[in-house]
């Protein structure tokens, strides 16, 4: 299985059509990766989809970086 | 036919105007999961009908208000038809009081399911949606939300809101490919119309420059448009089907 970085970048390439070279830890959402409010909301979606869990809004709202989502996901699995 | 292969959930659809478009939408192709809330005989009989047509449906009940009773529903739509291109909002209440005799119980009660329902099944259908980078979402209103109404501050008020969220809902939306729109039915011959005094109903004609009431079927043929390819360059708008009453 893909480790967690892989399979988030995967999916971040898929959905805001940027370079996989951006897509860093530190990378945030809406200031490196150009997504707006809605992306984020759509990406949270198919992580969860992705990784078969829940992520109730208010830890959603935390979410700001790559990093964040990476280790938002970790810590569940963990 | 122009709705073919398309899955639609209509809210309300046991009776009147929502049972007309379940029955229209099924005409032209769709399959329909028809939503009741209490009248589960008529949803059964509006089952049968959409069947005999050849096309799937099922009822299911569900509260509109009630958030979790509305995402399992919506769940079950897309698991039995895999996927859900079309929603009808039109699950509706009336609670008629004047301003100065309504309680707080018939404001809530028809806000809740007139508006917040409207918010809640939205809000479920949009993950489905949203992955399907297609939708169609067509709310049913009223005229009244548009000009008012004495009796009614209740529900022009929902109405009124259901407009608004329309046009929000809308401009969100707009980006993944998801049309909303809302029509605003003026005097349609249902049961809740027939329960207006003879006097009320000429007072009602007396508006309306097309000189009579609207059949429920006036409403859903224009639902039916909305929710068809024909529409897609159409978001955020409320059509009026009144005979002319509210220009």
């Amino acid at each position: 299985m893909a480790d967690v970085f892989d399979r988030v970048k995967a999916i971040i390439v898929d959905r805001l059509d940027v370079d996989e070279a951006k897509i860093t830890m530190e990378a945030s959402f809406k200031d490196d990766l150009e997504a707006d409010s809605l992306d984020v909301v759509e990406l949270v979606m198919e992580l969860e989809d992705e990784f078969d869990m829940e992520i109730a809004d208010e830890e959603a709202e935390k979410i700001n970086t790559v990093g964040d989502a990476v280790n938002y996901i970790n810590n569940l699995q963990g | 036919m122009i709705l073919t292969g398309k899955n639609a959930l209509v809210t309300g659809a046991s009776r009147g105007i929502g049972r007309a478009i379940a029955l229209e939408l099924a005409k032209r192709g769709a399959n329909v999961a028809v939503n009741y809330a209490g009248s589960e005989a008529k949803a059964e009989a509006v089952v049968s009908e959409i069947q005999q047509l050849g096309r799937q449906a099922f009822k299911i009940r569900a509260n509109v208000a009630d958030e979790s009773e509305v995402k399992a529903m919506i769940k079950e739509v897309v698991s039995r038809f895999g996927s859900l291109d079309i929603l009808v909002n039109n699950a509706g209440i009336t609670r008629d009081n004047l301003l100065m005799r309504m309680k707080e119980t018939e404001f809530d009660e028809v806000i809740n399911t007139n508006l917040k329902g409207v918010f809640i099944c939205t809000k479920a259908v949009t993950r489905q949606m949203m992955k399907q980078r297609a939708g169609k979402i067509i709310n049913v209103a009223s005229i009244v939300g548009v000009s008012g109404n004495p009796g009614q501050a209740n529900y022009v008020a929902a109405k009124a809101g259901v407009i608004g969220l329309t046009k929000t809902t809308a401009k969100e939306l707009a980006t993944r490919n998801i049309h909303v729109n809302a029509v605003a039915p003026g005097f349609i011959s249902t049961d809740m119309t027939d329960a207006l005094s003879e006097e009320q109903h000429k007072e009602m004609l007396a508006l309306i420059p097309l000189q009579k009431l609207g059949e429920p079927e006036d409403v859903a043929k224009v639902v039916r448009f909305l929710a068809s390819e024909d529409a897609d360059y159409i978001t955020g708008q409320t059509i009026h089907i009144d005979g002319g009453m509210v220009m």
